[in-house]
């Protein structure tokens, strides 16, 4: 494990996330720990995709994780806030319990930024979210077929938008 | 006090090198017998510890040991820069603060997660911190 992430921190080679479109949606899925470099290529990445594909809401998917530190959970809220500006929701979905734990002994809170437990509710909680703007999602993922998630994704929504 | 034979210098020089030291303080947490949520918690602290060297000094070393006394055992996480010191260090541990363009969480929250915590820095010279988490 420590030989993989040394020869996948080489500092010259930027570890890029794959990020999948899914009708008007990007998925990143994290697929290895991430240095603070690769999370603001990352960062430059989405903001690119999203203009390109003119992607209405983007799921961070960060379940490999093994810790999300201040710099972290600062990057993490900047991407969002920022994809918002671009026209895009964003929703950090399969931060790990003990992760959880730690970023609330930290006193690091997502505040304004979505979270959902898993890409499933990632995708339910971006169909809500466009339902409710009166936007027709062009997606046809599994997530549209699930029915509209309860009042929770709503007051977290609703939150952003009052932040920054 | 006595130190088991394990102890592990990672040398801090860029943000990569973070990533290193906790996943090296993790593993040690793991076999030192912590459980649960405690290797998470040690690999935070040392995350935020190793950022704070490479935001303010650019240049510095984790040293990672097992440590125990007559009744428990635990590990010690030791973060050593020879940067250009805290003037203040008691500004530095209120939540919140911070002197540069961070959340001021670093310092505070590392204490937190962790069961001891010290902190000695001298300006001009450098800053140590020291932190032990005891398996409980």
């Amino acid at each position: 494990m420590r030989r993989q992430a040394s020869c996948l921190l080489d500092p010259l080679k930027p570890v890029h996330v794959p990020i999948l479109k899914q009708g008007g949606y990007l998925i990143a899925t994290i697929q290895s720990v991430l240095s603070d470099a690769d999370l603001l290529q990352l960062r430059d990445d989405l903001a690119d995709r999203v203009g390109q594909f003119r992607s209405r809401g983007v799921i961070i998917d960060v379940t490999v994780l093994d810790v999300i530190d201040s710099f972290a959970t600062r990057t993490l809220r900047g991407v969002a806030h920022m994809l918002k500006l671009r026209g895009a929701d964003t929703v950090i979905v399969g931060i790990q319990p003990d992760v959880a734990f730690a970023m609330v002994q930290l006193g690091l809170t997502l505040e304004g930024v979505g979270t959902a437990l898993d890409l499933e509710e990632g995708l339910a909680f971006l169909n809500a979210k466009a339902k409710r703007g009166g936007v027709v999602a062009r997606t046809g993922g599994a997530g549209s077929r699930r029915s509209p998630p309860g009042p929770p994704y709503d007051s977290q929504v609703k939150r952003g938008g009052s932040r920054r | 006090m006595s130190t088991f034979n394990e102890e592990y210098s990672v040398p801090i020089k860029s943000a990569a090198d973070i990533v290193v030291a906790r996943q090296k303080g993790r593993a040690l947490a793991i076999q030192l017998g912590f459980n649960g949520s405690d290797p998470t918690m040690i690999a935070a602290a040392i995350s935020e510890v190793a950022r704070n060297i490479v935001n303010h000094a650019k240049n510095g070393e984790i040293v990672l040991s097992g440590i125990h006394d007559s009744r428990r055992h635990g590990i010690q996480v030791v973060a050593r820069d020879d940067g250009p010191g805290i003037p203040n260090v008691d500004q530095a541990m209120q939540y919140g603060f911070s002197s540069n363009k961070g959340m001021g969480v670093g310092l505070p929250g590392a204490k937190w997660l962790m069961d001891e915590f010290d902190i000695q820095s001298q300006v001009g010279k450098g800053t140590r911190v020291s932190m032990r988490k005891w398996v409980s």
